[in-house]
């Protein structure tokens, strides 16, 4: 009997935008290092592959003011999973750094010590950015634009690496008797001339105990996809739907080749939202009241400025969709992922809230959703592994609404039933990241 | 009063064969510093210092060597210190960043994070780098090899060159840098206000709009508050430039005198351009009766004599504390001592060398308050923006 495509599994911990509720009684601290504790021993408790932390290195603005809707603040990224490290055993433990504000030689070092330092389970979400907004905050300042952003972050990789390899596997010997802490020409220079980077020296670490830690990539252009392709050992994705997903996987998957590189060695794992109901009545009514906790009164008018680029705050988020044209000047929004085209995404709005009769928030309730997965646990745990059986992704990464016990209940109830699907593993079989993630 | 006690943790101790007395493999694993700042938590200890630099150990004064019989490699201080948060709950974890080549917003909310996840204990050794290998590690800026800037016409005042001038005015825009940061929110910013829908009074978070000679930041940090407002930053310094930089910048400052007269003519000096700032000396450590004997040994396994920038002690544990009260006299308040080798030095200075102070009603028999600022003494700050009501 051929083994069932297993399923992987990742804990986001929740956001700083308006998918996290904190309005509920149960929202918790998001920077209390004993709300990152709860939420990264509930993942490993559940035997997750890994434990998932953003970044976003500059306060969101709307109409020039920090937005003060959703949550804001959160820790440096590695520094807190580096604390993590000491309060879990296998859990994988990846941030997202950036590869734009950050220079090679010192990134790859605090990636290998947090290697080292959790024994083989960290991994880097490489991310990029080009906006001059962010780069305020950095000598570097905001000098890329968009097209030279994964050739910087491809540089980025591939230097780290050979940065890493630099050290041979069996450089420290620590030889007390013979007086030889290091094998002689154990430790090699690294000499890097190329577009972006010239580094010349030697690196500072042994090799980690992973080699490489992993590499996780998020982006979805054609570039993202190539990048991921030739250098990502997990790629996080917004196709959480189960056609999107397939296509998106034959697609990422195919490049693959190119490289050299077999199917298995890059995990495809979409970002999903779940809300679980005792029935199928009930969990579509909790995934409603979740939505419309996430979509508040001033939260939909914040949604409407963005697109509309102008200030909409006399409108009744409650009241009929207004009939105002967008300004297309500059934008309104800081900080986030621009929307593209800002003129068609208003008529879509416009056009499908007086087809359904929806106010300024029903709309946006509707238009902005990504809730994945809604049902039973036994219901959930059947469309997750549908889904990875049907090719359309290898696993998950689930992104809770509330912080810190948000997915407590994915843990203690839909994880037994992938287990008896006989798609999720029961307890951890390796230490290390790598071989959670079944890369090798 | 109690003295104030720290210790400087480095590789397998400060002198370079030390390793060759303990598993030198183990200085690669979270382990061996757990178990060492464990003891020093176990001593009562202030805090411990965690040494760092963004180029290889050498025995050269830039560039590395070709040398196989000491230890070369280190993990990043700051990502080591959070690693060991979680394992302590009273003492000061003071990570060394160097400031030349770093992002000052990224170092900033480094150590707010640590400040986060140990609760209040968390401090920052701000570093220049001055040699041209480590700038060769990111190919920004070329800098003038270290042994051209130390042979110039005039000797080695370094304070004179223009080089390390710079790195020290860049180190404490660095520190604005951070500071700001730190009080860029301040501490009651979150207000989770739901009849408004607002999460945090952006009223009560600021830009920090700094503009320097070499980076301009604008903020406000990512991070909110941290329970020290104001992590610790301490400084070491052995002259005239630093000890400005640590008085403009630092909350304590780790010095190196020679004896009790010279500690006297540095307290002068440091005390004439801050009232305020902490001044630990710094001193290298064997302990125990056969201390002389142990570091002979060490020094022939070496090849060489240690050499240190720091005084160099070797004696019984009552020997050094009559020491140190002879150099609180002459207005030292606290002391870093740099183990010759761990564990052995380390326990002596934990289990005796405390026992024997608290004996001369010199040392705490508790921990006296729950973060770092409390052990030293040094008030939490309100945030610099929050308006005065």
């Amino acid at each position: 009997m051929t083994r069932k495509r297993q399923v992987h599994l990742a804990a986001h911990f929740p956001g700083v935008n308006n998918t996290t509720v904190w309005a509920d009684p149960r929202s918790g601290s998001q920077i209390d290092f004993a709300s990152f504790v709860h939420l990264a021993r509930t993942a490993e408790r559940g035997t997750f592959d890994f434990f998932f932390l953003a970044e976003g290195l500059r306060l969101r603005e709307l109409k020039g003011r920090v937005h003060d809707l959703d949550v804001v603040g959160r820790p440096e990224a590695l520094t807190v999973l580096s604390a993590l490290a000491a309060v879990t055993g296998r859990l994988g433990l990846a941030g997202t750094v950036n590869a734009t504000f950050n220079e090679p030689y010192e990134l790859a070092r605090r990636l290998s010590t947090l290697d080292h330092l959790s024994e083989g389970r960290a991994a880097w979400n490489v991310v990029t950015t080009s906006d001059a907004f962010t780069g305020e905050n950095f000598r570097r300042g905001g000098f890329l634009d968009r097209a030279d952003r994964y050739e910087r972050a491809a540089e980025f990789v591939r230097l780290s690496r050979e940065l890493w390899d630099s050290w041979q596997p069996d450089a420290v010997l620590a030889d007390a008797d013979t007086g030889r802490f290091l094998r002689e020409g154990a430790i090699g220079t690294v000499s890097h001339r190329g577009r972006h980077f010239t580094v010349e020296g030697r690196f500072t670490l042994p090799r980690a105990p992973q080699g490489h830690p992993v590499i996780i990539q998020a982006g979805d252009s054609d570039d993202g996809r190539e990048f991921a392709a030739a250098h990502a050992d997990v790629i996080f994705t917004p196709h959480g739907r189960l056609e999107d997903g397939r296509r998106f996987y034959a697609d990422v998957k195919g490049r693959l080749a190119r490289y050299g590189r077999e199917p298995h060695q890059l995990k495809i794992m979409p970002g999903v939202t779940f809300a679980l109901g005792d029935t199928e009545e009930e969990a579509t009514e909790n995934a409603a009241l979740i939505r419309r906790q996430q979509v508040g009164p001033q939260t939909a008018i914040a949604f409407l400025e963005q697109v509309w680029g102008r200030d909409m705050s006399a409108f009744d988020p409650d009241g009929p969709f207004p009939d105002v044209e967008p300004d297309l000047s500059e934008g309104v929004s800081q900080g986030r992922v621009p929307i593209k085209d800002r003129a068609e995404v208003a008529a879509k709005w416009r056009a499908l809230a007086g087809e359904k009769g929806l106010s300024i928030r029903e709309l946006v309730i509707e238009v902005t959703g990504r809730q994945t997965f809604v049902g039973t646990p036994q219901s959930v745990a059947r469309q997750i592994d549908e889904h990875v059986q049907a090719e359309a992704a290898d696993g998950f990464i689930l992104v809770p609404h509330l912080t810190p016990g948000g997915l407590d209940e994915f843990v203690d109830r839909v994880v037994p039933v992938l287990r008896e699907r006989g798609v999720f593993r029961t307890e951890y079989t390796g230490t290390t990241l790598r071989e959670h993630l079944e890369l090798s | 009063m109690t003295l104030h006690l720290a210790v400087a943790l480095d590789g397998a101790g400060w002198h370079p064969a030390a390793w060759r007395e303990t598993p030198g493999e183990r200085l690669f694993s979270a382990g061996h510093w757990a178990g060492l700042v464990a003891e020093a938590e176990r001593g009562l200890l202030d805090f411990v210092t965690v040494e760092d630099a963004l180029g290889p150990q050498s025995t050269l004064p830039d560039g590395p060597d070709d040398r196989t019989d000491q230890v070369r490699g280190r993990f990043d201080a700051v990502l080591l210190a959070a690693r060991l948060a979680p394992l302590t709950t009273r003492i000061g974890l003071v990570p060394t960043a160097t400031t030349t080549h770093t992002e000052p917003f990224h170092v900033a909310i480094g150590i707010a994070t640590l400040d986060h996840v140990s609760g209040g204990r968390a401090g920052w050794r701000p570093q220049i780098s001055a040699r041209a290998s480590e700038a060769a590690h990111f190919g920004r800026r070329r800098f003038p090899p270290i042994d051209q800037v130390l042979n110039r016409p005039g000797g080695v005042d370094l304070s004179a060159d223009p080089h390390v001038r710079a790195l020290f005015a860049e180190a404490a825009d660095a520190v604005e840098v951070a500071r700001r940061l730190w009080d860029s929110w301040e501490d009651d910013a979150e207000i989770r206000d739901v009849a408004t829908g607002r999460f945090i009074d952006r009223d009560k978070l600021h830009y920090i709009d700094f503009e320097g000679g070499f980076f301009s930041v604008k903020g406000p940090s990512i991070t909110p508050r941290s329970p020290q407002g104001q992590p610790v930053v301490a400084a070491l310094a052995h002259a005239r430039l630093p000890y400005e930089f640590a008085a403009a910048s630092a909350d304590v400052v780790f010095v190196t005198p020679r004896s009790a007269e010279h500690a006297r003519d540095i307290v002068e000096e440091v005390r004439g351009l801050s009232g305020t700032i902490k001044i630990f000396a710094d001193l290298v450590v064997f302990l125990g009766p056969d201390a002389a004997r142990r570091k002979a040994r060490l020094d022939e396994l070496d090849g060489a004599e240690l050499a240190s920038d720091a005084a160099i002690f070797t004696g019984t544990v009552a020997e050094l504390a009559g020491l140190l009260l002879e150099w609180r006299r002459a207005g030292i308040e606290g002391f870093r001592l740099r183990p010759g080798a761990v564990p052995y030095d380390l326990e002596r200075i934990s289990r005796e060398l405390t026992a024997e102070l608290r004996g001369r009603g010199a040392f705490r028999s508790r921990y006296e308050a729950g973060t770092l600022r409390g052990l030293l003494g040094l008030p939490r700050p309100a945030s610099r923006y929050a308006e005065v009501s």
